[in-house]
């Protein structure tokens, strides 16, 4: 009886990849939200973030949770970077992504075709959107610390064309992370089981 | 380390008749921040003031990660004279209208705390000095930045001359306008820290900070105090007035 109830479950996300995953929620929900108050001091384009959307109050209060969370991003970060590449979780989630694979299951999305039912392999879709959310986030980091750290860091500035050039670099990362983000949480509430799966690790065995 | 209290007090030790009592301004809008937060988090003021208190600490800490980041050695950029932004902003607390006149001839630059010369200097002193010049980037914390070209005198040759104990942990800035602000003793004798009397090879102007303002390029900007009418060295933290507000004290580049 028990072997049958386990053998119809299946663990397909990791504790580590689980815990890393929600304190990656809280720590990128602090870093853009006080990231746009920061944004509004001196904003880079023609418009501004509404306040209310923002977090910290006034400039110095943002900078504040920015440079806090930050350190709960990187950590965070490094942890899930490390146990995905040296676990093989990387490998045998997120690998191969081949283009073709991923332009068909976009065009299946959009006619509201894919299918997502057995939860421990991701479609093509998905490794290009999550491998995307994770490069977007190492290059939000390093162009963070650039702007943090024109002088010490220069040659890291020089790279994104010094430091007004690494503002540039890290505003556009950040947009592309919201914007795999909205997906992404839109995705949940159309297949709304793989939520409880983040949390428990576990799905029902594809019968 | 730090003591949010201590500022007024640290300057009154050190000199009483120039350094008036320093209100310590809690803002409307700090206030603001706690309610915003307080909504955000649905929790109560106590544990709005505990991530206050969370808050300020990394921000301590993130002092000494910086203090530990800093080459003494490391050059901040320079840039050719074509790249100097015109016309540099002018920034302040204050709207530009306020700007603060001071007069030359009457000026005196006064030294307090750990220094074995304090005796208070003129203009025509302080533009016999050593001068050098560099055309680098200010950063605001706001995120904007501007080119410019400041000329002075750099300030460990300054120090040197004065005597400042260079062992000390802090140096600290009271100005005509009251503003103060405090720097690192690593800070303050890197060689590109420079007490600039000139800007664009033109005497300082007020509105940039006239008689002198000290320029450090591996700061950001509100670290660099304009109209500094003293200057003393101490071990004990001094503040700031955007630091005592909540801004990151150490703000380096």
């Amino acid at each position: 009886m028990v072997a049958t109830r386990q053998a119809q479950w299946l663990v397909v996300h990791p504790l580590v990849v689980r815990i890393t995953h929600w304190l990656n929620v809280a720590a990128v929900l602090v870093m853009v939200t006080s990231g746009w108050r920061i944004y509004d001091a001196s904003p880079l384009f023609h418009f501004r973030i509404p306040a209310a959307l923002t977090l910290g109050g006034w400039l110095a209060g943002a900078l504040q949770w920015h440079f806090a969370a930050m350190w709960l991003l990187g950590v965070n970060g490094l942890v899930y970077l490390g146990y995905g590449i040296f676990s093989g979780h990387f490998r045998r989630k997120l690998l191969p992504v081949r283009p073709g694979d991923v332009f068909a299951d976009l065009r299946a999305a959009l006619r509201g075709r894919l299918v997502h039912d057995d939860l421990s392999v991701y479609n093509a879709a998905q490794r290009a959107a999550y491998l995307a959310l994770v490069l977007c986030l190492v290059v939000l980091v390093v162009s963070g610390l650039a702007i943090w750290k024109p002088v010490q860091l220069q040659a890291l500035a020089a790279l994104m064309g010094g430091y007004e050039g690494a503002r540039i670099v890290h505003f556009t990362a950040m947009a592309f992370v919201v914007a795999i983000v909205v997906v992404h949480v839109v995705m949940v509430v159309l297949v709304p089981r793989t939520l409880p799966t983040m949390v428990t690790g576990r799905t029902r065995r594809p019968r | 380390m730090k003591d949010d209290g201590r500022m007024g007090r640290s300057f009154d030790k050190l000199r009483g008749p120039v350094v008036e009592s320093v209100e310590r301004r809690l803002f409307l809008r700090q206030a603001l921040s706690l309610g915003a937060l307080s909504m955000l988090a649905g929790c109560d003021l106590t544990d709005a003031d505990k991530t206050q208190r969370m808050l300020r600490a990394m921000s301590g800490w993130n002092d000494r990660v910086q203090g530990w980041l800093f080459d003494p050695a490391r050059l901040a950029p320079e840039y050719p004279e074509s790249a100097i932004t015109t016309p540099f902003p002018f920034n302040a607390y204050y709207d530009e209208s306020e700007v603060p006149t001071v007069d030359a001839t009457d000026y005196r630059l006064e030294l307090a705390g750990l220094i074995r010369d304090r005796r208070p200097w003129t203009l025509p002193e302080l533009y016999a000095l050593p001068q050098a010049s560099q055309i680098t980037r200010h950063v605001c914390v706001e995120g904007w930045s501007a080119i410019g070209k400041w000329s002075g005198t750099p300030f460990r040759t300054f120090l040197a001359r004065v005597g400042a104990d260079t062992t000390a942990k802090y140096v600290g800035f009271k100005c005509e306008d009251d503003y103060y602000t405090s720097i690192d003793m690593a800070t303050a004798l890197h060689p590109q820290t420079l007490l600039a009397f000139r800007y664009a090879d033109q005497i300082l102007p007020a509105r940039y900070g006239f008689p002198m303002k000290l320029r450090i390029p591996t700061k950001l900007g509100f670290k660099n105090p304009k109209h500094i009418r003293a200057i003393f060295v101490s071990n004990d933290y001094p503040g700031g007035y955007w630091e005592d507000q909540g801004y990151n004290w150490f703000s380096g580049s």
